[in-house]
């Protein structure tokens, strides 16, 4: 016996059908979304690849119309300033956080800190570096590495202070109370207990905000400025790679764009694998805490 | 929980043990020091009060956990400090006035307010229906082993910088759009108006695409992290009725999640209105504002990466920065409204049946 009708056998006819679009439509849509990436990864080392060579690493850019030349001193400034960066941003990130999970827990002025700093996370790169051009570089009246690590440490501050919040929220509580409980003062038990057994997390949270700002030309545009040569001083201008990648892009030149692919496949291939061994690391015993 | 606990409340210990005090506050180093409680006792009166290093520590967290407001109220005066001169010379009436003239010092920010919105709005248009796709394929229909390659690939964009983004998008999408898309849409959407007018690849539209691309990750991933959220009994009771799995994914999952996924598409939305440096490289950079989206363009960001290093005057310079100012400010309250909404969800899990 058919206990449908007509009007409902079309119903279900129409809902499966809607059920077979929508579920089309959104494979299609995960496609469409890892073809650029695709089509991005592949240009990358088609081009970059072809373009790098020992040269690249080891001189200093060519001057206009000259073949050859290299990004050492970017790949080396890039280095020096994202130094500067973490040993600034890397402790005040990690201090906040220990605040939000160990001390401010359930406050308002934490819950307060916490949404700063979600907030604080989205505001435009370029933002940050106008403020600290018009802070330091203003105050100096000239460009400086400084200028750029502190711009870029501020920008990592807010993703440590989340992520370190996070992780050691992860940390069992009767861990804490059992080296309470041995009379271990609370710093102590913060330090050697707590941010022990949550740091491949933190030290993830750290490279993720590193990896992050690795890339960023925004805030370095106005503060460390760039330098076509070899500069180790905190308060000279200073070659980046982004930056470096930046100019050579909008040039007319065509040994220069062929410069700026293989410094991008760099920059990317030192972010991943950055990122990726200091993962193996966390989970491996070295850095691995006392859980 | 934790005070009492603290090494420094040793000493109430003699109200309820009289005796043990006594006996070593009498001879604070027994004859026999060998016995267990006394060489304790022994150590924690040595050490003294562990209340200052404590509290020091305590403070110094603070102190560090309050940077964040420091540098948020840092940023806010310093651009106010340097903005002032245009702020005085032009008032609000600067967001308003389509001028931009630096040799006669005539400052206006509507090119590029029209310029950020535009290509903001139409990445979203563009990037929203991808992402939530996305999400869905990934948490309801994706099969279990697939799962983690495909999150892990729409996270990778996210992971490629901003710069990169700009170099691939000059030299393989503009021509693209210049060639092949371009004329396409001439073609059979020209009567609109929107596309219409020299096509040189660089323009409104180009720079949409791009940052189409770049918040899709971001989108993305927090509507995923939300849909997750919703608990799986909401699934079962409407697959229970009778439902198809579009039906379930739309009643049970999407309406207990929309307020969440509002906020992740303003956490995009406010990643889009900051973007400089991809959307630099191919808007075009022509404060003009035009109803094609093939003409040249400029944004809030764009105008500072291109201009400020090259601004002479101190009208000129405070007007970039008061373009900056409004910058920080606009962003600050779409995250800030984002995040209340993507907190709303994700804090108190328990969907509510609606």
């Amino acid at each position: 016996m058919n206990f449908q009708s007509k009007s409902m056998r079309i119903n279900s006819a129409w809902r499966s059908a809607m059920n077979y679009l929508i579920s089309g439509l959104s494979m299609l849509a995960t496609v469409l979304v890892i073809l650029p990436l695709l089509a991005i990864l592949f240009y990358l080392l088609y081009k970059g690849a072809s373009s790098l060579n020992l040269a690249f690493f080891t001189h200093i850019p060519a001057p206009v119309g000259e073949a050859g030349g290299g990004m050492a001193n970017s790949i080396v400034g890039s280095g020096i300033v994202l130094l500067l960066a973490s040993l600034m941003g890397v402790p005040i990130g990690i201090a906040a956080g220990v605040y939000l999970a160990e001390f401010g827990r359930g406050r308002a002025l934490a819950t307060a800190v916490r949404f700063t700093a979600d907030v604080l996370n989205g505001v435009p790169s370029i933002v940050m570096g106008i403020s600290i051009y018009s802070l330091i570089v203003v105050e100096q009246k000239h460009f400086s590495a400084l200028a750029g690590g502190v711009a870029l440490a501020i920008m990592m501050v807010p993703t440590i202070t989340r992520t370190t919040e996070e992780m050691l929220a992860t940390v069992p509580h009767a861990i804490r109370e059992a080296a309470l409980g041995l009379g271990v003062p609370k710093w102590r038990t913060v330090i050697s207990v707590s941010l022990r057994t949550a740091s491949p997390g933190i030290i993830t949270g750290c490279m993720l905000a590193f990896a992050r700002v690795a890339g960023e030309t925004a805030p370095l545009l106005f503060t460390a400025f760039g330098n076509q040569f070899w500069s180790f001083k905190l308060n000279e201008p200073i070659a980046a790679l982004p930056l470096q990648i930046y100019i050579y892009a909008i040039s007319p030149y065509d040994e220069w764009h062929r410069l700026a692919w293989a410094g991008s496949l760099v920059l990317i291939v030192l972010i991943m694998v950055s990122v990726t061994l200091v993962r193996i690391f966390a989970n491996r015993g070295v850095l691995k805490g006392a859980s | 929980m934790t005070t009492e606990n603290e090494p420094g409340s040793v000493s109430p210990v003699p109200n309820t043990l009289p005796a043990l005090p006594t006996r070593f506050a009498a001879d604070p180093a027994p004859t026999s020091g060998s016995t267990a409680p006394s060489l304790i006792r022994d150590y924690l009166s040595k050490r003294g009060s562990g209340s200052v290093p404590d509290n020091s520590f305590a403070a110094v967290m603070l102190v560090c956990a309050c940077s964040i407001f420091a540098i948020v109220l840092f940023i806010f005066g310093i651009l106010v400090i340097h903005s002032h001169l245009s702020l005085a010379q032009f008032g609000w009436k600067f967001f308003t006035r389509q001028a931009w003239d630096p040799v006669s010092g005539d400052f206006g920010a509507l090119p590029f307010i029209y310029g950020t919105l535009a290509t903001s709005l139409l990445a979203l248009a563009m990037a929203v229906p991808l992402a939530l796709g996305v999400a869905i394929f990934i948490t309801e229909l994706c099969p279990q082993p697939l799962r983690a390659p495909i999150s892990f690939l729409t996270e990778l964009l996210a992971a490629i910088p901003s710069v990169v983004y700009g170099l691939w998008a000059v030299f393989i999408l503009v021509p693209i759009m210049r060639d092949t898309l371009g004329p396409f849409l001439y073609k059979y959407l020209g009567w609109t108006g929107f596309f219409e007018g020299a096509n040189f690849g660089v323009g409104l539209l180009t720079a949409s695409i791009i940052l189409a691309i770049m918040i899709l990750p971001i989108i993305s991933s927090l509507t995923r992290d939300i849909m997750n959220a919703v608990p799986n009994s909401q699934r079962e009771a409407v697959l229970a009725l009778g439902a198809t799995r579009w039906e379930m994914i739309r009643i049970g999952v999407l309406r207990n999640s929309r307020i969440g996924i509002v906020g992740a598409i303003m956490l995009g939305l406010g990643r889009a209105l900051g973007e400089t440096m991809a959307v630099t490289m191919v808007i075009g950079n022509h404060p003009d504002i035009a109803k094609s989206l093939f003409a040249p363009g400029y944004t809030l960001a764009s105008v500072i990466a291109n201009e400020f290093s090259e601004a002479t005057g101190d009208l000129y310079l405070s007007a970039l920065i008061e373009i900056g100012l409004a910058l920080f400010l606009v962003t600050i309250v779409v995250n800030a409204i984002a995040r209340l909404m993507v907190w709303a969800v994700t804090r108190n899990a328990p969907a509510r049946v609606h």
